[in-house]
């Protein structure tokens, strides 16, 4: 399989090591990207919510680029994500308006986890995976905009999404049932008002909590740095780090957890490795 | 007190002619109260969502340009996803906060601004964003120049904050995006 690769801003600075775990799983399971040459920000969210043509002529950019590789394009990125649709969307209906002279757009938007949670991913998933997550309990947090606003995302189940749980089960992990999966963490107002990020993000940790999560897992790299940092300041300390869905698969598979990418996290992340060695040992016991 | 007089029949018609090429249909509000019973932030807001559809459709635009609503709303969308009536209250925001910076309305929640300005001038400037570039024009917009320095120290530390800018290009397709044919405001 051949892809297109959008990976966003976020993907070169924040979450840097989100970009090399999903470029380290394509590679491990045989899928080639190319990233989109010379991409730009898609302008999330700052753009649309206050400048609505940059908003849309910034993400129509990149699909006019990816239009010329003809490959179907894979988006890590919640924000981009949508972003991208709505540019679309836009650019299908009207695309006189944005001054295109048409615009075929066969290359379909395809989200990380909707790409995850297919069948044959999940094949491959098996064939390769050498240590099962097996008693890890994660609640899986997918934010806002991966879902949100369906008529733009095409997503049918927003209310009660379940790719990241069908992702963390591939690899034999514990998703729990929990109420603050699609809940917003005020990502877009963390710089300008940490206070009210933090209320959020307690609100959420301490739901997860509740539900007996050991940890939380994302596809959304603003929710990801989000989550850990409104966490630093809390009373009583930080309580759940934030992996990346493709950071759990790739340690799944290649039974390897580097402590490089473990002290790359703002809350201590020592429970993956835990849960690894754990499942190493139990495994050797019985051979 | 709030002495702001809500008068229909002094409704702003070009405002509401915006939301309807817009397609934001606020005049088809029941006030069930959905939008703001699942709102995140509204417990921080001066106008609820409920109240900023209703305002919408009797046209009262500068009430609302003046609100922090329109500037702590984190376009997460849930609202609109759950109306009803399908009217996009996530775009409604999106015009509000558009015509308050157009208009030079000074923005009840200064912070909130001057991050969407600090991040757009990064991009419009490199074509991606720059986040140690963002931050700093941040800082000098809001004049808060100690908030968040530890974590933005361990940020660095980490390596997930590049020193470097990245660069697009197409640096004057970027420009021209910016300068924008400006069709929906002016056409
Ligand atoms: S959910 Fe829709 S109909 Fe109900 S109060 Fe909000 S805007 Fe009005
Ligand atoms: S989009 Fe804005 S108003 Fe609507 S629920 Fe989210 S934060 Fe509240």
């Amino acid at each position: 399989m051949k892809l297109s690769y959008y990976p966003g801003c976020s993907l070169q600075g924040t979450a840097l090591d989100y970009d090399k775990s999903v470029r380290e799983f394509c590679s491990l399971v045989g899928v080639e990207l190319v990233e989109i040459p010379d991409w730009n920000c898609c302008g999330a969210s700052s753009a649309h919510m206050t400048r609505h043509e940059v908003g849309m002529r910034l993400p129509m950019r990149n699909l006019l680029l990816a239009a010329e590789l003809g490959l179907d394009i894979l988006v890590p990125c919640a924000a981009c994500f949508q972003r991208l649709k709505a540019a679309e969307k836009s650019l299908r209906e009207a695309p006189e308006y944005w001054d295109v002279e048409r615009y075929q757009g066969n290359c379909r938007i395809i989200h990380i986890s909707t790409f995850l949670a297919s069948q044959a991913i999940n094949e491959a998933i098996q064939q390769r995976i050498s240590n099962l997550l097996k008693g890890m309990k994660l609640g899986c947090y997918y934010g806002c905009l991966s879902l949100r606003h369906p008529k733009i995302t095409g997503v049918s189940n927003f209310e009660q999404p379940e790719s990241l749980e069908t992702i963390v089960r591939y690899v034999g992990a514990e998703p729990v049932p929990w109420s603050h999966r699609t809940e917003c963490c005020s990502g877009s107002l963390t710089m300008a008002r940490p206070d009210i990020a933090r209320r959020l993000v307690g609100d959420l940790v301490e739901a997860a909590v509740r539900a007996g999560a050991d940890a939380l897992v994302t596809d959304c790299p603003m929710c990801q740095v989000n989550v850990e940092s409104r966490q630093m300041d809390m009373a009583g300390g930080p309580r759940l780090p934030v992996y990346f869905v493709t950071e759990l698969i790739n340690a799944a598979l290649t039974g390897d957890y580097p402590a490089k990418q473990k002290r790359l996290h703002l809350v201590d992340a020592g429970v993956l490795s835990a849960v690894m060695q754990e499942n190493h040992r139990s495994r050797e016991e019985t051979v | 007190m709030n002495t702001d007089v809500i008068n229909p029949e002094q409704g702003n018609r070009k405002f509401l002619a915006k939301l309807e090429e817009r397609e934001v249909d606020v005049q088809a509000c029941y006030q069930c109260g959905r939008c703001s019973a699942g709102c995140p932030i509204t417990e921080f807001f001066d106008i609820t969502t409920m109240e900023a559809v209703r305002l919408a459709a009797y046209g009262m635009e500068d009430i609302l340009l003046r609100s922090k609503t329109i500037w702590l709303c984190a376009a997460c969308e849930t609202c609109a996803t759950r109306c009803p009536n399908d009217i996009d209250i996530a775009v409604l925001m999106d015009v509000l906060r558009e015509l308050a910076l157009r208009k030079g309305v000074e923005p009840a929640e200064p912070r909130v601004a001057a991050f969407h300005s600090s991040f757009l001038g990064s991009i419009e400037h490199w074509g991606r964003a720059y986040e140690i570039g963002l931050i700093a024009a941040f800082k000098i917009r809001s004049g808060d120049y100690t908030g968040d320095m530890n974590l933005g120290m361990k940020m660095f530390s980490k390596g997930k904050l590049s020193l470097m800018p990245h660069s697009v290009k197409g640096k004057q397709e970027i420009k021209k995006i910016f300068s924008g044919k400006g069709k929906e405001y002016e056409r």
